[in-house]
């Protein structure tokens, strides 16, 4: 992405440095304009969940939506177990993804002036490309019916072939973000290494990851963050069964999932209330990610 | 990244305009006599079973009458009545019947104009072919879990089950299960396409799913020794139908009183069959 060009760097003569002042005030006015509506829709959407959250923790329905059992049409509304269900279906997206990224990442980089190493790269790259809504198609013509046929139990629908799916999708968020902190080593740290006679593998292990700590540390948050957010996936694959889960072949259903199902509903009924308590769940989730990544992010004290 | 970036957009426009180029409505035929020298919008919104066929009508519509616009939007039977309770669309839909506390507080007039039936579904290679209703209620709630207790092969029975907001599951659990329960760990799909899907894939599995989404790919259960075909939802025999309403504030205004007379013209009841619902008359 090293396409931006700086704007004074084409500028000759003097008269031309007036130009360039005032094309430097109107870029700056229209970034900060960006900025500016971006974190005026952030706030309106936080805005907007409060106003039709709030009303539920006044009228004392917040603890029948905060309870563990989903049966709308038996007049019970907890939420619960969709709050299990993201943190689950994230944590063990995670799980299968973090290790399988860091590898791929420690190979790619090792091995950067080998064709299988530039392969890697570049079929990790070209996976952010690929829809969400293609995995999901994809997994449930493909690993539904496996898992379903080999563990001979429950539909194919469940947590273990969602995970699965969603490792695969989170993979390249995690890969991109360490391989971009460990393009920071600076070259006079690599020629030290390769002078002390570390070996390719030795030298990402021992001298690029540590250095690449923090990064390693926001590309497992980062790749959270997209798992909890993702709803496709989810809604595809899981089963969307409001239960907890307690084997990787039950049906579960994500927060993100509850909403796409349920939006449709009478906007009337506590259900579409428990639309909006989950939105806002959401949204502190997000919150929290980000927060966690910004304190990752700053410099060492 | 950039340009794989843009190779995958490339791959989903050309998915939009192979979608958009599906072959046209046969209704843009028919005369759309009844909009001669009218002009206006008309809002549609509620039911989301009717959602395609008011699409199609209102496409023809304003085709042949450049002056009308119709915009078509879903929310579910109970927001079809709120809106057009309060006036802010023309046409309210609903897949049920209004309550007489509806028709009353708001003064709504209805018009039917088509029936929807809902199939218990199964794999096609499951022996089993006839349910009692109360075996469906049964399944459904967990206390029937093999399909050997119904006559087919020892395997454990999959649930599948429709979304909350789903009118095709409104119909199915009021004249099918009798409001009975639904077990929890039952898989939820979001349409009936991907209901279809679900059951055409697992050789477990019991569904239900809009007779007019039935095909090859999976089998239709008898009620009690009633197939679920068209015929027999409209003779009444089979038992797990509704009929789907346009309902408006009072009288309607000409323009649409206009859209409802197409909806209920025989080309309009092309549009209806199109989509698998079943005429009225």
């Amino acid at each position: 992405m090293a396409s931006g060009q700086n704007p004074l760097a084409d500028t000759g003569a003097a008269p031309s440095l007036r130009r360039a002042a005032r094309r430097e005030t109107l870029v700056r006015t229209a970034l900060l304009g960006a900025t500016l509506i971006s974190g005026l829709a952030i706030c309106a959407i936080l805005g907007f969940l409060l106003y039709f959250s709030l009303p539920l923790v006044f009228q004392g329905q917040a603890g029948e939506i905060l309870a563990w059992r989903w049966r709308p049409f038996q007049g019970d509304f907890g939420i619960l177990p969709m709050v299990v269900g993201s943190l689950l279906l994230a944590f063990s997206a995670l799980f299968l993804a973090y290790p399988v990224g860091v590898g791929l990442c420690g190979f790619a980089f090792s091995q950067q002036h080998h064709p299988w190493g530039r392969l890697v790269l570049a079929v990790v790259r070209l996976m952010t490309g690929v829809p969400t809504v293609v995995y999901g198609f994809v997994s449930v013509f493909l690993l539904v019916p496996l898992v379903r046929t080999w563990f001979e139990q429950g539909t194919g629908f469940c947590w273990l072939t969602a995970g699965l799916t969603l490792s695969i999708l989170i993979l390249p968020t995690i890969v991109l973000l360490i391989w971009s902190q460990l393009e920071q080593t600076t070259p006079e740290t690599r020629l030290a290494a390769i002078a002390l006679g570390f070996t390719p593998s030795q030298e990402v292990l021992w001298v690029h990851f540590p250095q690449a700590s923090r990064g390693l540390a926001a590309a497992a948050v980062l790749g959270f963050g997209r798992a909890v957010g993702d709803t496709l996936v989810a809604l595809m694959v899981a089963g969307n069964a409001p239960q907890i889960s307690t084997s990787p072949l039950d049906a579960l259903r994500t927060l993100t999932a509850h909403i796409a199902l349920v939006l449709a509903t009478d906007s009337t009924s506590l259900a579409y209330g428990s639309v909006f308590a989950s939105g806002l769940i959401l949204f502190a989730t997000a919150a929290a990610v980000n927060l966690a990544l910004r304190r990752l992010k700053a410099p060492p004290p | 990244m950039a340009r794989f970036l843009s190779a995958s957009v490339l791959i989903m426009l050309m998915a939009v305009l192979a979608l958009s180029a599906a072959p046209p409505t046969r209704a843009q035929e028919a005369p759309l006599t009844g909009f001669n020298n009218l002009e206006g919008n008309i809002d549609i919104a509620g039911g989301t079973a009717h959602i395609p066929v008011m699409k199609d009508a209102a496409a023809a519509v304003m085709k042949a009458n450049p002056k009308v616009r119709i915009t078509v939007a879903g929310g579910g039977s109970g927001v079809g009545v709120q809106k057009v309770g309060e006036g802010l669309v023309d046409i309210g839909n609903t897949g049920r019947a209004l309550t007489p506390q509806e028709v009353e507080k708001f003064g709504l007039k209805s018009f039917p104009f088509a029936i929807d039936g809902v199939a218990v579904a199964v794999h096609p290679g499951n022996p089993v072919g006839n349910l009692s209703p109360q075996q469906v209620q049964e399944i459904f709630a967990g206390k029937i879990t093999d399909w050997k207790a119904v006559g087919g092969k020892e395997a454990p029975i999959n649930l599948f089950s429709r979304d909350e907001a789903s009118g095709t599951r409104e119909v199915f659990w009021e004249k099918c299960l009798k409001k009975g329960p639904v077990l929890e760990k039952a898989n939820i799909v979001a349409s009936n396409g991907a209901m279809k899907m679900a059951v055409a894939q697992d050789p477990n599995a019991i569904g239900y799913l809009g007779i007019g989404h039935v095909d090859k790919t999976v089998r239709a259960v008898k009620l009690d020794g009633v197939e679920p075909t068209q015929e027999n939802a409209k003779s009444g025999k089979y038992p797990v139908v509704r009929q789907l309403y346009m309902n408006t504030k009072g009288e309607p205004k000409p323009l649409v009183k206009a859209f409802i007379d197409f909806i209920l013209s025989p080309a309009g009841g092309q549009i209806i069959q199109k989509h698998g619902y079943i005429l009225l008359k």
